[in-house]
C-alpha cells in the first residue's frame, strides 16, 4: 500500500511536469506563429499558412471522432462548408440597407430568403457558424447512432449525406447562388475590405488563436473520464453498453462537437481564400481531411495539426512545379501511411529501425513481447527478494 | 415471491423460425449461485442475451426483481443491477487496468457527469480495493492489452463487481485458463456469491463441480432438468444429451453402479486391471447377452471414471433391495483383493450410511465369503 502511494505520487508529479512542458510548448509555438512568422514570410505565403492552419482545425475535429472514438466520417465537408457559408452570408449582407446581395438580382429574387435574416447580426453569425454544423451533425448522428450503424456503414452514410448536401447547395441558385458559391473578397467587415492585407493579417492571428483554443478543447475532452470512455467505445462498444453507459449519446456529442469545430475551420478558411462554393462538399475534399489525420497520426492531437499543414504545404510546392502530379503523390502518401506507418508521423519514434538509429543498442531491449524484464509482477518479486543484479 | 430475483415464464426466442429458446421457465432465488450447463447450441448464450436486453423475447416474460425487462435497453438493464461477463474477455484494451475499473465503477453514467467529474480520492480507494480483489495491483497502470488471457478474465470480473450488480451473469469464465487460474476464478466467484446472485454458464465439468450448488441443464432451448450436481449427473436424460445415447441401465441401477465405483476408488488406488475386473463383473450383473455386456462395459467406463463422495450418493437410494444390492456389490469389490485399513474404514462408513439390519449384513457377507473361499482369484476372474 505504501509503495503504491509513493508510485502514485511519482506518477502524478510526472503528469504535472508533462502538463507544464506542454503548456510552455503551446505558448512558445503560439507566440512564434503570431509574432515571428508574419515578419518572416511574404504576405502570400502567410495567407497560405493561415489557410492550412484553419484546415488543421477541421483535422482536429476529425481526429476526435475517428482517432479517439473510432468512427470514420467521410462527410466533414458538410460541416466545413456550413461554417463557411454562415460566415460568407454575413459578409454578403454588409451592404446598404434595403439592398440585396448582388447575385439575387440575376435570378430575379426580390425578397431575401428567410434563413438569411439571422446573419445580419455579427454575434449571431459567430454563434450560428458553430451551431448550424453542430446541429446538422447532431441530427445526422442521432439517426445513425440510435440505429447502431457502425464501422464502414457509418462511413458510407456520411459520404451519402455529403453528396445530398452537395447537390442541394449546387442546385439552389435562388437561395445561396448555387454552384457559383459566395465570394467574400470584396465584402467589407467593420469598414475594411476582407481581402485587404491588414484584414488578412488579423484573420491569420485569429486562426492561430482558434487552433490553440480548439486544441485545448480537444485536449480537455480527451483527457478525463469522457476521453477514456471514447477510447472504450472504440475498443468495445458492447462492453460499454453492458457497463451501463449509453454509447449513442456519447457518440452524438462527439460528432456534434466535431461538426462545430469543422464549422469554425470552414469560416476561417473561407475568409482567407475569398470564396465558398459547394465544391467544398465534394467527396475528394472530405477524404483529403481524413488523409491529413492519418498522415499526422490519429489518436494524438498534435498529429492532425502537423499532418494538415505538412500535406497542404507539400501539395502547394509540388503542384507549383508539377501541376498534374499531386494526386498521385497524395494517393502514394496515403498508401505509405496505411501500410508502413499506421500511427502516422507521430508513430515515427516507435519504429524499431529508427529507434536503433537514435539510441545505443542495449540488452534490455524488448526481445519478446511483452518483455519479461519489465513485467511489474516480476519487478515486485525481485524487489522483495532484494535482487539488485541486472545480468538478465 | 419477493425472494425471486429472476423469474422467466414461457420464454421463446426465435430467429427466423429457429427457436433458440423454446418455452423456457426458470426462477432463481436472491443470493443463489446457479450453474447452467448444456451441450453446444442449447441456447445458453441466448438465455443471457435475453436477460441483458441484447435480444428481445419473441414470447414470454423475463422479470428481474418483479420488473418486466421487455423493451428496456441494455444500459438501463445494467443500471438496474444486472452485470454480464462475456465468453471471451471483453475489456478496454487501450486503457489502463485502473481506468477500466474506474469506468465500470462510476455511478453516474450520463454524458455530462462523465465529462465534468474526475476520479475523487474515494473513487481511487475503491478502485484500489477492487484491484486487490482481482489480484492485479501490480499491473494497475499497464494497458489492458498487455495482460494475459487469465488476467483479462479476472479484470472483466472485477469490472462486473465494480458495477456492484445484484445479479451477475458469467459466461464461461474459465474457458482457456490453466488449472491454477481456473481455481482462482472459482474461488473468486464463490466469494462473490456471498453477496451477489450469480448465474454461471460453463462447459468445464470439473469447474462446475467446484462451484455448483444448483445446476440447471438446458437442451434445445428448454430446461431439461434442475437439481444438485449429483442428481443432474445421474439423470439418464442428461447423460443422453451429453453422450448422444441413452444409458441402457435405469437411473437406480446407475446410482448403484456409481456407489460401487466409489468403493473401488476407496483406497485411492484403482489399477486399470482391477477396473477391468470390476467392469466385467458389473456388466454381467446388469446385462444378459455378451454383446450387451461389452457395450455396457464401455458405457460404464464413461460414467465411473470420476470419484464422488458416498455421502452424496447413498441418500438417493430409495428401496431396501437397492441398498442390499449396493452392499453386496461393494463387499464383493473390496473383498476382490485383501481388505486394507483404509478400505475397511470406507466400508464401515458405507454400512452406517446404508443403515441395514445387522443380520442381513452378516448373511450377505457370509454368502460372498463362501463364494470366495471356494475359488481362487484366477477362478474368480474367469467366472
Amino acid at each position: 500500500m505504501v509503495d503504491e502511494a509513493v508510485s502514485r505520487r511519482q506518477l502524478r508529479q510526472q503528469q504535472r511536469r508533462r502538463l507544464i512542458i506542454e503548456g510552455v510548448a503551446i505558448a512558445v509555438i503560439g507566440i512564434f506563429l503570431m509574432a515571428v512568422v508574419p515578419s518572416l514570410l511574404p504576405a502570400f505565403r502567410l495567407k497560405l499558412l493561415g489557410r492550412f492552419l484553419s484546415l488543421a482545425i477541421v483535422a482536429l475535429g476529425i481526429d476526435l471522432i475517428w482517432g479517439y472514438t473510432g468512427l470514420l466520417s467521410l462527410g466533414h465537408g458538410i460541416f466545413f462548408a456550413l461554417g463557411g457559408y454562415s460566415f460568407a452570408m454575413h459578409l454578403k449582407l454588409q451592404i446598404p440597407e434595403g439592398q440585396l446581395p448582388d447575385f439575387f438580382t440575376l435570378y430575379g429574387v426580390d425578397q431575401l430568403p428567410f434563413f438569411w435574416y439571422p446573419y445580419y447580426s455579427f454575434p449571431l453569425t459567430l454563434i450560428l457558424l458553430v451551431l448550424v454544423p453542430a446541429l446538422v451533425a447532431g441530427i445526422l448522428g442521432y439517426l445513425v447512432f440510435r440505429n447502431r450503424i457502425k464501422g464502414v456503414y457509418f462511413s458510407i452514410l456520411t459520404q451519402a449525406a455529403l453528396i445530398v448536401f452537395f447537390n442541394f447547395f449546387n442546385g439552389q441558385q435562388k437561395l445561396i447562388n448555387g454552384t457559383n458559391g459566395l465570394k467574400t473578397d470584396t465584402a467589407e467587415l467593420f469598414g475594411q475590405v476582407v481581402s485587404s492585407p491588414r484584414m488578412q493579417w488579423q484573420f491569420y492571428q485569429i486562426t492561430v488563436v482558434a487552433v490553440i483554443v480548439v486544441y485545448l478543447l480537444c485536449r480537455w475532452l480527451t483527457s478525463g473520464r469522457f476521453g477514456r470512455l471514447l477510447v472504450a467505445i472504440r475498443d468495445d462498444e458492447n462492453r460499454v453498453r453492458f457497463s451501463g453507459y449509453n454509447p449513442t449519446w456519447f457518440k452524438l456529442v462527439v460528432f456534434s462537437v466535431s461538426g462545430g469545430i469543422a464549422g469554425v475551420a470552414g469560416a476561417l478558411y473561407t475568409v482567407q481564400s475569398g470564396i465558398i462554393t459547394p465544391a467544398f462538399m465534394q467527396v475528394p475534399f472530405s477524404i483529403e481531411m481524413v488523409i491529413w489525420v492519418a498522415v499526422g497520426g490519429r489518436g494524438t492531437l498534435v498529429g492532425p495539426i502537423i499532418g494538415a499543414v505538412l500535406v497542404r504545404f507539400a501539395q502547394t510546392l509540388l503542384s507549383e512545379r508539377f501541376p498534374e502530379f499531386w494526386l498521385f503523390f497524395q494517393g502514394a502518401l496515403f498508401l505509405l501511411v496505411v501500410t508502413a506507418l499506421p500511427k502516422g508521423l507521430m508513430g515515427l519514434g516507435e519504429l524499431p529501425w529508427l529507434q536503433g538509429l537514435f539510441s545505443r543498442p542495449s540488452l534490455d531491449r524488448a526481445v519478446s513481447y511483452p518483455r519479461l524484464a519489465v513485467d511489474p509482477d516480476i519487478q515486485q518479486e525481485r524487489e522483495r527478494l532484494g535482487d539488485t543484479s541486472s545480468e538478465l | 415471491m419477493q425472494n425471486h430475483i429472476l423469474e422467466i415464464d414461457n420464454l421463446t426466442v426465435s430467429f427466423d423460425g429457429f427457436k433458440a429458446l423454446n418455452n423456457l421457465n426458470f426462477t432463481m432465488n436472491t443470493g443463489e449461485l446457479r450453474v447452467i450447463i448444456g451441450p453446444n447450441g442449447a441456447g445458453k448464450t441466448t438465455f443471457l442475451d435475453v436477460i441483458t436486453g441484447k435480444v428481445q423475447p419473441t414470447e414470454g416474460t423475463v422479470r428481474f426483481k418483479g420488473r418486466n425487462l421487455r423493451n428496456i435497453s441494455e444500459h438501463h438493464i445494467s443500471r438496474l443491477g444486472i452485470g454480464r461477463k462475456f465468453q471471451t474477455p471483453r475489456v478496454y484494451l487501450n486503457l489502463s487496468v485502473r481506468d477500466n475499473l474506474d469506468l465500470a465503477w462510476v455511478r453516474r453514467k450520463n454524458v455530462f457527469a462523465t465529462l465534468l467529474t474526475s476520479p475523487k480520492k474515494g473513487d481511487r480507494r475503491t478502485v484500489t480495493g477492487l484491484l486487490e480483489t482481482v489480484g492485479l495491483t501490480a499491473k494497475a497502470d499497464l494497458k489492458a492489452a498487455l495482460l494475459s488471457h487469465g488476467e483479462k478474465q479476472r479484470l472483466e470480473i472485477g469490472m462486473l463487481v465494480a458495477q456492484s450488480p445484484e445479479l451477475l451473469l458469467v459466461d464461461e469464465p474459465v474457458a482457456g485458463l490453466t488449472d491454477e487460474e481456473t481455481e482462482n476464478v472459482g474461488n473468486l466467484l464463490l466469494s462473490l456469491a456471498e453477496h451477489h446472485s450469480i448465474i454461471v454458464i460453463e462447459h468445464d465439468m470439473e469447474f462446475v463441480r467446484q462451484i455448483a450448488r444448483q445446476v440447471t441443464v438446458l437442451h434445445q432451448g428448454s430446461v431439461l432438468c434442475e437439481g444438485s450436481m449429483n442428481q443432474v449427473q445421474n439423470d439418464p436424460r442428461v447423460i443422453e444429451v451429453y453422450l448422444g445415447k441413452a444409458p441402457s441401465v435405469s437411473a437406480e441401477q446407475l446410482l448403484i453402479l456409481r456407489i460401487a465405483a466409489a468403493m473401488a476408488w476407496a483406497d485411492g488406488n484403482f489399477a486399470p486391471e482391477q477396473m477391468q475386473v470390476i467392469l466385467t463383473r458389473l456388466s454381467k450383473q446388469f446385462a444378459s447377452d455378451p454383446e450387451q455386456q461389452a457395450e455396457l462395459k464401455t458405457e460404464l467406463q464413461n460414467y465411473l471414471s470420476q470419484e464422488i463422495a458416498l455421502e452424496a450418493l447413498i441418500p438417493e437410494l430409495s428401496s431396501e433391495s437397492d441398498r442390499l444390492q449396493v452392499l453386496k456389490l461393494s463387499y464383493e469389490i473390496i473383498r476382490s483383493n485383501t481388505i486394507n485399513e483404509y478400505e475397511n474404514r470406507v466400508y464401515q462408513k458405507l454400512l452406517s450410511l446404508l443403515d441395514l439390519p445387522e443380520h442381513q449384513v452378516k448373511s450377505i457377507e457370509a454368502e460372498i465369503e463362501a463364494g470366495f473361499s471356494s475359488l481362487s482369484l484366477d477362478d474368480y476372474l474367469q467366472q
